[in-house]
């Protein structure tokens, strides 16, 4: 299984790499709103480097710039100053080879859970019938099958956000990021949802950005934490996650490792909330 | 033979569990939603005119002020091949008038939400046409386009236009800025983004829309006739008026409000049809319209 997992990965690698060899290369990134009231400097200083099959947590108080930094990478939104690089190339739009969940399922109530999914195609121009095969295996491997049909106002907010994901995932995205996709679950729906979320991530190899306020979410789920201070938003460290790659929800964080990840992020934000 | 019925319960119930996770949306159903909401409806209005009937029965009203619906009636069944021409050509003015209000308002409302600077001129233009009373200006159609049905038209058309641009214009607006970016993650250019997200999420508003400009067209086909006319429900109610006919005014007004009444139920209907998903949405709220 494991060296099933490299062999993936580096193919993944090979695939996606470019010169730089980085999925996602952030240099020396400002972002600055002007508002009518007053200008806000949302991020400033912000250098980040990911390798292409990485797993990374990005952690941080509400207002410290994780979402202006996912929509940086996605071409949403332009730097104010500094570079923001996929697979080697400048981003100087809104990229398609890219996956995004957002924090909320952003679902359209007018289509079925498969038609919602198929949206990424249809808007893509991907052939139907290998799009509708590819629904339905991301269907069955989130536990959907059986609710192809149904419609958002009929699906639990789970089921939305695994929808979501579907639709993420729907086209092999090489980067996939997510937007505290599972704010909005109970615990134990988050704790499936992470579980899911980490086979299919040592599945399709795919590098994935996730942003959370869980810092249990963070550290389980990931290769490297990056931890945000606020005002102006700015990334405070950079934390290595030394667990092994199988993880169990249980045994994973019972670990000296997960405590000692947990623990340094729960330091880093209390230290920048009780200097505010 | 009890036992046949008994297995077709059986299949019956089974299915319908089997359906419960994933509710269906036939025809049927729907109707049958339809049914059970307008039902409360249709019992007021037969309680107004049971209401009508006594209050015109105890004599309380001089008849000549206030027909019977028994007199009103008989007015309409004496003459039928009357009123279903003036009927037919006063739906005609609306449903055209109505139509054309629809495709030209729903174009400028999305020239105007693509295009800020057609909307900062359009829009003091738009308002000034809404707030001209249509009565005014309506004798100036009848100079300029004759005694025929299209000042009629032209003057339901403006009456339907309003309604319709604003509500599609917030429709259009009102989408998520998250789906708009959602798309743009997905590749897709500005007409798909139109097509497959932003049309089909400014339906509810438009359709709100949809539902006043619909009694609007009919008053403002009416309106037309008013003012010159020789033919039309308008013209029906006029006439009545001038002879002091009271059953036969009565009875246009009825047809008048009967024609806008169905105009409503049509396009809430097609909302049914074309929004199952808000409508049911609607039903859990609990609002009733109509
Ligand atoms: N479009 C915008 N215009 C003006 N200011 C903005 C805009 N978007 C974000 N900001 C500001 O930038 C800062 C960072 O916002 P961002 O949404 O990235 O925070 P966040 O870390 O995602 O917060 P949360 O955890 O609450 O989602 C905030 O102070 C916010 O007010
Ligand atoms: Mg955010």
């Amino acid at each position: 299984m494991t060296s099933m997992m490299a062999g993936n990965t580096s193919t993944q690698r090979s695939s996606t790499a470019t010169a730089t060899g980085a999925a996602v290369e952030i240099d020396d990134v400002a972002v600055r709103f002007r508002t009518k009231k007053k200008d806000v400097t949302a991020l400033t200083d912000v250098s980040l480097r990911i390798e292409p099959g990485e797993f990374v947590s990005i952690v941080g108080a509400s207002g410290c710039g994780k979402s202006t930094l996912l929509k940086l990478v996605s071409g949403l939104l332009r730097p104010s100053s500094g570079q923001v690089r996929l697979h080697g190339e400048d981003v100087r739009g809104p990229r398609r080879d890219i996956g995004y969940v957002f924090q909320r399922a952003a679902l359209l109530e007018w289509r079925s859970a498969r038609r919602n999914i198929l949206l990424q195609a249809e808007m893509r121009g991907m052939p139907r019938a290998q799009a509708r095969e590819r629904a339905d295996e991301l269907m069955a491997m989130t536990g959907l099958t059986g609710f192809e049909d149904a419609y958002p106002n009929e699906l639990s907010g789970g089921m939305q956000q695994r929808v979501a994901l579907c639709r993420a995932l729907l086209h092999r995205p090489p980067v996939l990021l997510m937007d505290e996709p599972f704010g909005a679950l109970d615990a134990l729906t988050r704790e499936q949802m992470n579980v899911e979320l980490r086979r299919i991530w040592q599945e399709t190899g795919t590098t994935v950005m996730l942003v959370t306020h869980s810092i249990a979410e963070a550290v389980y789920l990931a290769n490297r934490v990056v931890v945000m201070t606020p005002r102006p938003g700015t990334i405070a460290e950079l934390i290595d996650v030394d667990l092994p790659v199988e993880r169990d929800y249980g045994k994973t964080m019972s670990e000296p490792e997960f405590a000692r990840g947990t623990g340094r992020i729960r330091d880093l934000l209390g230290a920048a909330s009780a200097s505010d | 033979m009890a036992a046949q019925s008994a297995t077709d319960e059986l299949e019956r119930t089974g299915s319908a569990g089997a359906v419960t996770a994933r509710p269906r949306r036939g025809a049927g159903a729907s109707l049958a939603r339809f049914a059970q909401q307008t039902w409360r409806p249709v019992a007021v209005l037969a309680a107004l005119v049971v209401i009508w009937w006594a209050v015109t029965a105890a004599n309380l009203i001089k008849p000549y002020l206030v027909p019977s619906p028994g007199k009103t009636f008989d007015v309409i069944l004496a003459q039928t091949g009357y009123f279903a021409h003036n009927t037919w050509i006063t739906s005609y003015e609306t449903i055209l008038g109505f139509v054309i209000a629809i495709a030209v308002g729903v174009l400028s409302a999305v020239v105007m939400v693509y295009s800020p600077t057609v909307e900062k001129s359009l829009y003091p233009l738009l308002l000034f046409a809404q707030v001209i009373p249509k009565i005014a200006i309506a004798p100036l159609f009848v100079v300029w386009l004759g005694f025929g049905l299209s000042p009629k038209i032209v003057v339901a058309v403006l009456m339907a236009f309003f309604p319709i641009v604003i509500s599609t214009v917030t429709g259009l607006k009102s989408i998520d800025p998250e789906m708009l970016q959602l798309s743009a993650t997905m590749g897709a250019g500005a007409g798909k983004t139109f097509w497959k997200i932003r049309f089909p999420a400014s339906l509810p508003h438009l359709f709100a829309g949809l539902k006043v400009a619909a009694t609007m067209a009919v008053t403002g086909a009416v309106v037309g006739e008013f003012v010159g006319a020789n033919e039309g429900l308008g013209y029906v109610i006029l006439q009545a008026n001038g002879n002091l006919d009271t059953p036969m005014l009565f009875a246009g007004l009825l047809i008048m409000s009967l024609l806008g009444v169905v105009l409503f139920v049509v396009v809430e209907l097609l909302e049914y049809f074309v929004l199952p998903w808000h409508a049911s949405r609607r039903t859990d709220a609990a609002t009733t319209s109509l």
